[in-house]
């Protein structure tokens, strides 16, 4: 992350939010705790906090999606006084000029940028649309604020990164005064996060005042004014960014002193997985891979380096058995593969950590105990006459969710009720309870918070020092750097070769996920410009 | 070359623009409905209510268009029952719409004997009758095939365009798009999901039951029972054929009524060599092979048969 040259909001003190004692109650929760928050004008204000924090429920609150049990959101108005926004009205706050950017994009994807962001904002029965006075107006916000996206392209036909800008206009258009991101790089490259950034800052120049919701505090540091750190539900600190440090805010999140992972030595095994020069064409860079030569020791963490969409998914699906390599050799403990399928490699103990959590991870429907045991069915251990002993599973179950510290309501809790996190912990105990030999782990700490994040570390450093081989596909450079012990960067299917990473420069790195530098043939340092700047 | 005089004779296409013409209002209605994220499955019962309810009325003594009238309020009427279920309460869409068909169905027929105990052979209207446009419905070819049809062949017409015209070019149509595809994105904007949906899902009723009312008060002159005979059914396949777009709903619509045309004046030519039921069954089936080749690419609204609550992201 790129430093931020701080602009300093003291030459604006106009107030634009307060949020004075907000309280808001579910049942015996409290999820929110008597906050009090203001932001000025041409101010970047970060809302830090864990999963569960309260920020989401803030936010809603002020969005008029919740009614707070108690406490008032007051306005400054556009002609300068202040006012108190009408609870539970959506409409009020989108009068008031809050506009909110959601971590899912709230956009229709068979319709134009224009189309989506003029919604709405017309009355809806007449004759016509006028999109030429749109047009012009947004042209105008694009220019003075570098959000440049083709507003003619269907939105299905955009990048993520493209899609927010559409998100952020959208409330630009309707003058937003405060803008709302929810955690808005989770879902962007480095590189793209940095020019939002960029953008951001330009904006705040302006006069608009920004709420960043955010569990990352790098780019927190590096783009906000003041932070603002929430805990179970209460504000635990505020201060101005240019006075934070890294470790006092995650300790405030957290609430405990955050274990920083630190790998120890050790002399790796033999290799567990080799690709020797792999060719897996499908067309496109997404799911190719081009003469991939790479090894996977025991008790060696070798990470993956690079920015999604350049075949990690294909590299992925090749060790999980669920592809073949159209030309170039597979082995496994030095025996040749001749059939791949996900089966023989899962015999041969591989287990994955999936990207998609959700989506490829567990079966939302079914229970905590199922989604634990769904992949050793065929094990006798979970059999009793050929059908399925549901004690044995509900049993290892109980035993995973108190190593793991799954938090959760019981073994037979619906899978899909566990927030990112703990469905992570779950398939990491899955994983990790059969010894495997190796385990992929694809983007494994994504989305998570600092607490989460740091047991996956500690947990795949543990697996390590058991002898087990790693293959940490990852776009995270401090996830990479803190872990690895190669480190190895793909870019449009090609992957360098291995390079220790204490031999390894940072900048050097994120240029290499770039593109715009090939690999050192013998790993060594060399001094580079910032890839925030070249970005 | 019997084949190519069938397709020239303007008696022909005179033809299939008439079969055409309740499947226009029903592939319109179900589009409505779909296009905002609501499958409508009570199109074959509201084509029965419509049909029933339209000629009654004129039966009653209102006037032909006092008919059309009612008919699309009982279709809305139906409309606004399913469109209650499966919005605001989220009920499966499927079952939702197959009820409402067993339900329209059911109380048309009902309705129907309850006024006409005893009556063997159905009493007629007086329908609605071909135009004769002056000088139009007097060209050749042209003047038969399309402009001595009846009043309300032209309204499905006109419809075809209203609705392609609102769909595309208004505010409304805009929201409505937006409403299939993510309902989100219409609440973030401060727009109500629900009066969007509901409101489509009750016009494009009412644009279905016109397609019933069609039958009994415009092809024939009464109402009795089985007359829909699948019609509703043959539109939500050509709703996947018409990719959700009013033009090709209407060539969709014309491309089945000019098969059910052909495969008539095709019994008269070959009748005696194949069962009569072969012929029958031709349009559906190559309905079908029209579907396969079309809807593979099919680009579904994407919230369709997703109910949305308010509050949930």
């Amino acid at each position: 992350m790129s430093s931020a040259a701080h602009i300093s909001p003291e030459t604006s003190h106009d107030l634009l939010l307060s949020l004075a004692g907000v309280t808001k109650r579910f049942g015996a929760l409290v999820a929110n705790d008597a906050i009090d928050l203001t932001v000025h004008k041409g101010e970047i204000v970060a809302l830090l906090g864990e999963n569960g924090a309260g920020k989401t429920t803030l936010m809603n609150i002020l969005f008029g999606h919740y009614v707070a049990d108690e406490g008032t959101v007051t306005v400054a108005r556009r002609d300068g006084g202040l006012e108190q926004l009408e609870p539970g009205a959506p409409q009020a706050a989108l009068d008031a000029g809050i506009g909110m950017v959601h971590q899912h994009f709230t956009l229709a994807e068979n319709l134009t940028g224009l189309d989506n962001i003029v919604l709405g904002t017309e009355p809806i029965f007449r004759l016509r649309r006028d999109r030429t006075k749109a047009r012009a107006k947004l042209n105008e916000l694009m220019a003075g604020s570098g959000l440049n996206v083709d507003l003619d392209q269907p939105v299905h036909k955009l990048t993520v990164g493209e899609k927010q800008r559409v998100e952020i206009l959208k409330a630009l258009y309707r003058d937003a005064r405060l803008l709302v991101l929810d955690e808005p790089t989770a879902v962007l490259t480095p590189q793209e996060a940095d020019s939002l950034f960029a953008i951001l800052r330009k904006l705040a120049a302006t006069g608009l005042a920004v709420i960043i919701i955010a569990h990352k505090l790098a780019e927190v540091l590096a783009v906000s004014h003041r932070i603002a750190v929430l805990r179970g539900g209460a504000k635990v600190g505020e201060m101005k960014t240019t006075d934070a440090d890294h470790n006092s805010i995650a300790e405030m999140m957290v609430g405990r002193e955050v274990p920083v992972s630190r790998r120890t030595a050790r002399e790796p095994g033999k290799p567990v997985i080799t690709l020797n020069d792999v060719t897996i064409d499908r067309g496109d860079s997404r799911r190719s891979l081009h003469g991939v030569s790479i090894t996977a020791r025991e008790g060696e963490i070798l990470g993956i380096a690079g920015v999604s969409g350049n075949g990690q998914a294909a590299l992925a699906q090749l060790i999980a058995g669920l592809d073949k390599p159209d030309s170039g050799s597979v082995e496994i403990f030095g025996d040749k593969i001749e059939k791949f399928d996900a089966h023989t490699f899962a015999q041969n103990g591989i287990a994955r950590i999936p990207e998609d959590r959700h989506h490829d991870g567990m079966v939302g429907s079914m229970t905590v105990a199922e989604n634990i045991a769904i992949e050793d069915v065929r094990s006798p251990e979970y059999q009793k006459f050929g059908f399925l002993d549901f004690d044995a599973i509900r049993k290892r179950a109980e035993h995973a969710i108190t190593d793991y510290d799954v938090r959760c309501p019981g073994p037979d809790a619906p899978a899909r009720l566990l927030s990112g996190g703990n469905i992570q912990k779950l398939i990491l105990a899955r994983v990790l309870e059969k010894s495997p030999r190796l385990i992929l782990a694809n983007q494994p700490s994504r989305g998570l918070d600092v607490g989460a994040q740091s047991e996956v570390h500690r947990r795949l450093l543990e697996a390590r020092q058991g002898g087990s081989a790693v293959i940490l596909i990852s776009e995270d450079l401090d996830e990479l750097l803190t872990i690895s012990d190669q480190i190895a960067v793909i870019h449009v299917g090609h992957i360098t070769p291995a390079m220790p990473t204490d031999a390894i420069d940072r900048s050097e790195l994120g240029l290499m996920m770039a593109g715009q530098k090939a690999a050192p043939h013998a790993p060594h340092a060399t001094k580079t410009t910032n890839p925030g700047e070249t970005a | 070359m019997e084949i190519i005089d069938i397709l020239l004779a303007a008696s022909f296409w005179e033809a299939a623009i008439r079969i055409a013409t309740p499947l226009i209002f029903g592939v319109l209605g179900a589009l409505v409905c779909e296009r905002a994220g609501v499958l409508n499955l009570g199109i074959e019962g509201i084509f029965t209510a419509g049909a029933m309810a339209g000629w009654m009325a004129v039966w009653l003594g209102a006037g032909l268009w006092g008919g059309i009238l009612v008919a699309a309020l009982a279709g809305g009427f139906f409309g606004l029952i399913h469109a209650i279920l499966t919005v605001p309460l989220g009920l499966s869409q499927h079952v939702s719409g197959i009820g409402v068909t067993l339900l329209a169905t059911s109380l048309s027929y009902f309705t129907y004997r309850t006024a006409l105990p005893d009556v063997s052979s159905p009493p007629r209207i007086e329908p609605f009758r071909p135009l004769d446009i002056p000088f139009l419905s007097d060209l050749p070819f042209i003047g038969q095939a399309l402009f001595s049809q009846t009043a309300m062949t032209m309204l499905a017409l006109v419809l075809v365009f209203v609705t392609g015209w609102v769909l595309y070019r208004t505010p409304l149509g805009l929201a409505i798009r937006a409403v299939g595809d993510n309902p989100s994105s219409v609440e973030a904007q401060g727009l109500s999901v629900y009066a969007l949906r509901i409101g489509a899902v009750v016009v494009g009723s009412s644009f279905m039951a016109l397609g019933g009312a069609f039958l009994t008060m415009s092809a024939f002159d009464a109402f009795f029972f089985g007359m829909i005979n699948g019609r509703g059914w043959v539109c939500i396949a050509l709703t996947v054929f018409a990719s959700w777009r009013p033009g090709k709903a209407l060539i969709g619509a014309l491309l089945f009524g000019a098969f059910d045309a052909f495969q008539v004046r095709l019994q008269t030519e070959v009748g005696a060599f194949l069962p009569s039921q072969v012929f029958l069954m031709m349009p559906y089936i190559l309905s079908i092979i029209a579907l396969i080749v079309v809807a593979r690419k099919a680009d579904y609204p994407k919230a369709l048969l997703v109910p949305w609550f308010k509050g949930q992201r």
